[in-house]
């Protein structure tokens, strides 16, 4: 067994009776409470505990990976299992989820609250960079939980939109874009348009002669897609100019920019990406959000 | 302070000149600890009796709950995450209770301490009960401290090898149960020694009775008083903790010195020369459980189990002189003896009566809050993202999830409302359009919901709301306090 280091001076301390180690910082001297020596063979079970953890896990880093280890075990693999795991986990519940109705699964509580368990999670790993942890939206992404809907708010028309995405070159997907009109009307046309647009929200005095202005130019270009009254086109996806709810900002210039750039924000179609229960339950956790039709 | 209990011990203290060299890593000196008679002996032997039998047949023990819920009277229901003792369930959200119970139970052993030094660690410490009754098998089969000791020291012999193969297949079958016994605190224990007799039961509940086994041997049969010595945290404590009035097992030395044979002390005596009561005869360590010798005085290897007192008592009996040379005593006591003062015992003294405060104070405190705790109860929060919602009319909305709980056995309709929101609408996602809100027996229930509200808002202001409850049945209430956020 090790003893104390040969070079030093072991002496007995005089106040105690006891030895000392024959450690010495600036006078003071370490007294000698022997450990017992199984602690050191735990200790020196440990480093073979180690080495045996070198061997069968993956551990010394070579130029671009590391060693393997005789288990096989990589991160990789350990995740692609818990996941199998999870899904058989689930497998039960997807299936009910799959055969039940959209409006089943909002009616029954079981249902619901298992569907908003998983639509919670999928819209945080899905949809959140987007649309905000809560669906809160930010400038281009819309709100989920208001009850403006570009595309509708029915959960048939969520469902829709969230398998095929917007723009998102599925053929089943919505396409409509809001046009840039920067060569076809002149600065002072366009800021009248925008004036008529705040009035159509209340933002601006109907009788504001820049308003009135633009209503005709209204008409004549942006009526076709927002409508006469300006209320949006569900089967276009113009929005509702009335609600003073913004995609973009309800300001003069955002709604300027808007008007002379154009707007088309893309969606991905998560049809191709996510199981269909998935897809089922983040429609009804989408719904249920607040702004649900 | 006062001085400690420790007499210098010159004789054993090597002398300067001694050339010493000691090992940093010593190997365990085997202890044989000798039987012993007495009045502590036996109140180890009643402890033991009553904390094993506690812990071995508790789990049998049934509670009538009514139908659908566990009729065993302490349970961890895991899965269910539930904990039941006898007439109190209490759910996770309640678990402060638990905590509260190791408070009150960390006073207790602040109390006894400061009363009299280390009776957890002597008397009630799991670590000496199972040790006493493994030392006790020991015993039995081996036979008594010389015995043991010379089989030790000699050759393997067939006696020698029955002799030890019967021990340790015995310190495992009481290991085994020990651990067997621990799983059943997890569920049925019926059901459970039923699924474990035909390998039904879940591996946990295998790898579990595994662990405990292989700790419970090792802790009781090899490492015993190591585990002490060197793992426990509490004689580091107990040490800072405790003061001059405590009483602590203490060899009187004042009475005890010198030392010498019986027959010198009785020369010395008639010679009229002092002559102590110890007659040397190294009863007190042959006893010790922890191998210690008491007059070198109090010290943290000694558990303060008493029985040295028990194994002195006996010597001082056979040698017809007074009992007590070992005893429950304080470092006020030596100090007052040494001064030829009276006999001091403060067993009301500000810190006993300050141990006795802080626990009745968490008692009663945690018994009214037990008596008066709701079966039902509401938690909401508020959406974080977005903080509110401006509808396409105009209209402002919060939503907030709500978590009803009813700790009923019975389903229970409760009635919700919201106040603080002035021409606020309440809506519930997933009830039909109802605000009757049902919740299932021993359930809680998680609602999404929504207020509306028309009426214009300051611009930034944040409104203090209640969510309440009220069960249609009973009328009982239950509310939550809130904010509704303006625009």
């Amino acid at each position: 067994m090790s003893t104390a280091h040969e070079s030093h001076d072991t002496d007995v301390d005089a106040k105690s009776g006891k030895t000392t180690t024959g450690h010495e910082w600036d006078g003071i001297r370490e007294l000698n409470n022997p450990l017992p020596r199984w602690w050191l063979w735990s200790f020196y079970a440990c480093i073979v505990w180690a080495v045996g953890y070198w061997i069968l896990y993956p551990a010394w880093p070579l130029v671009s990976s590391a060693t393997p280890g005789l288990l096989g075990w990589n991160s990789r693999t350990a995740v692609q299992e818990q996941l199998t795991d999870l899904a058989a986990l689930r497998a039960a519940s997807s299936a009910r989820l799959n055969t039940a109705s959209l409006e089943e699964i909002e009616r029954s509580p079981d249902l619901l609250s298992l569907a908003r368990a998983e639509g919670r999670v999928a819209f945080a790993d899905n949809c959140a960079p987007c649309h905000g942890a809560g669906g809160g939206g930010a400038k281009g992404f819309p709100n989920l939980n208001d009850d403006d809907w570009l595309w509708g708010g029915t959960l048939a028309q969520i469902q829709a939109t969230i398998a095929h995405g917007i723009r998102a070159g599925d053929d089943e997907g919505h396409q409509g874009n809001m046009t840039p009109f920067a060569g076809v009307l002149s600065r002072a046309q366009i800021s009248d348009t925008a004036d008529y647009v705040r009035s159509l929200a209340g933002l601006v005095p109907a009788t504001d002669p820049g308003a009135q202005r633009g209503a005709v130019v209204f008409k004549a270009n942006c009526a076709v897609c927002h409508g006469e009254d300006g209320k949006g086109k569900l089967e276009l996806g113009s929005k509702n100019l009335t609600d003073n709810i913004w995609l973009y900002g309800g300001d003069k210039a955002t709604i300027m920019q808007t008007i002379a750039l154009g707007r088309g924000g893309v969606m991905p179609a998560w049809g191709t990406r996510l199981p269909a229960s998935t897809i089922k339950a983040l429609t009804v956790y989408v719904h249920t959000l607040g702004g649900g039709q | 302070m006062s001085a400690p209990i420790r007499k210098p011990d010159t004789a054993s203290t090597p002398s300067l000149a001694e050339e010493v060299e000691e090992p940093l890593y010593v190997a365990r000196r085997q202890i044989y600890p000798q039987s012993v008679h007495g009045t502590f002996r036996r109140i180890k032997w009643i402890i033991l009796a009553i904390t094993l039998g506690i812990y071995y047949l508790l789990p049998f023990v049934r509670w009538d709950r009514g139908p659908g819920a566990p009729d065993q009277a302490v349970l961890m229901d895991f899965p269910a995450r539930r904990f039941y003792f006898f007439f109190l369930e209490i759910w996770p959200q309640e678990f402060y209770y638990v905590a509260g119970l190791l408070i009150l139970a960390s006073l207790i052993l602040f109390l006894m301490n400061a009363v009299a030094g280390r009776v957890w660690c002597g008397y009630l410490c799991p670590q000496t009960v199972w040790t006493d009754l493994f030392l006790a098998i020991e015993r039995l089969i081996e036979g008594d401290r010389r015995e043991r000791m010379k089989a030790d020291a000699g050759p393997m012999t067939l006696e020698k090898f029955t002799h030890k193969t019967l021990k340790h297949a015995i310190w495992l079958l009481i290991a085994w149960w020990t651990g067997g016994a621990w799983v059943l605190y997890f569920a049925d224990a019926p059901t459970l020694v039923v699924e474990l007799a035909t390998l039904q039961a879940p591996t946990i509940a295998y790898a579990s009775i595994f662990v405990l086994t292989c700790t419970t041997y090792v802790l009781a049969g090899h490492m015993r008083e190591q585990v002490c010595t060197y793992m426990c945290p509490w004689p580091r404590i107990q040490a800072a903790l405790t003061d001059e009035y405590a009483l602590n097992v203490a060899y009187r030395y004042d009475r005890g010195e010198p030392r010498g044979s019986l027959k010198k002390a009785v020369l010395l005596r008639e010679a009229g020369k002092p002559a102590g009561d110890c007659i040397d005869c190294d009863q007190c360590v042959a006893v010790c459980p922890t191998g210690v010798d008491i007059r070198k005085g109090s010290q943290l290897d000694c558990i303060q189990c008493g029985l040295c007192i028990d194994a002195c008592n006996t010597v001082m009996d056979k040698i017809s002189r007074p009992r007590n040379l070992i005893a429950y005593d304080s470092e006020a006591n030596f100090a007052a003896r040494a001064a030829g003062k009276p006999q001091v015992r403060h067993l009301v003294r500000p810190r006993t009566l300050l141990y006795v405060a802080l626990i009745a104070v968490t008692g009663i405190t945690m018994l009214v809050s037990l008596a008066m705790r709701d079966t039902e109860g509401v938690a909401a929060i508020h959406d974080r993202n977005p903080l509110f919602v401006r509808m396409a009319d105009g209209a402002v909305r919060n939503a907030y999830t709500l978590r009803i709980a009813n700790k009923q056995r019975a389903e229970r309709t409760f009635l919700l409302s919201v106040a603080g929101v002035p021409g606020g609408t309440l809506d519930v996602v997933g009830t039909g359009g109802t605000t009757d809100v049902s919740v299932g027996p021993d359930q809680t229930r998680e609602l999404r919901v929504f207020v509306t509200t028309h009426t214009p808002l300051d611009p930034g202001v944040s409104l203090p709301i209640t969510f309440l409850i009220r069960d249609k049945a009973t009328g009982v209430e239950a509310k939550v306090p809130d904010h509704f956020i303006g625009p």
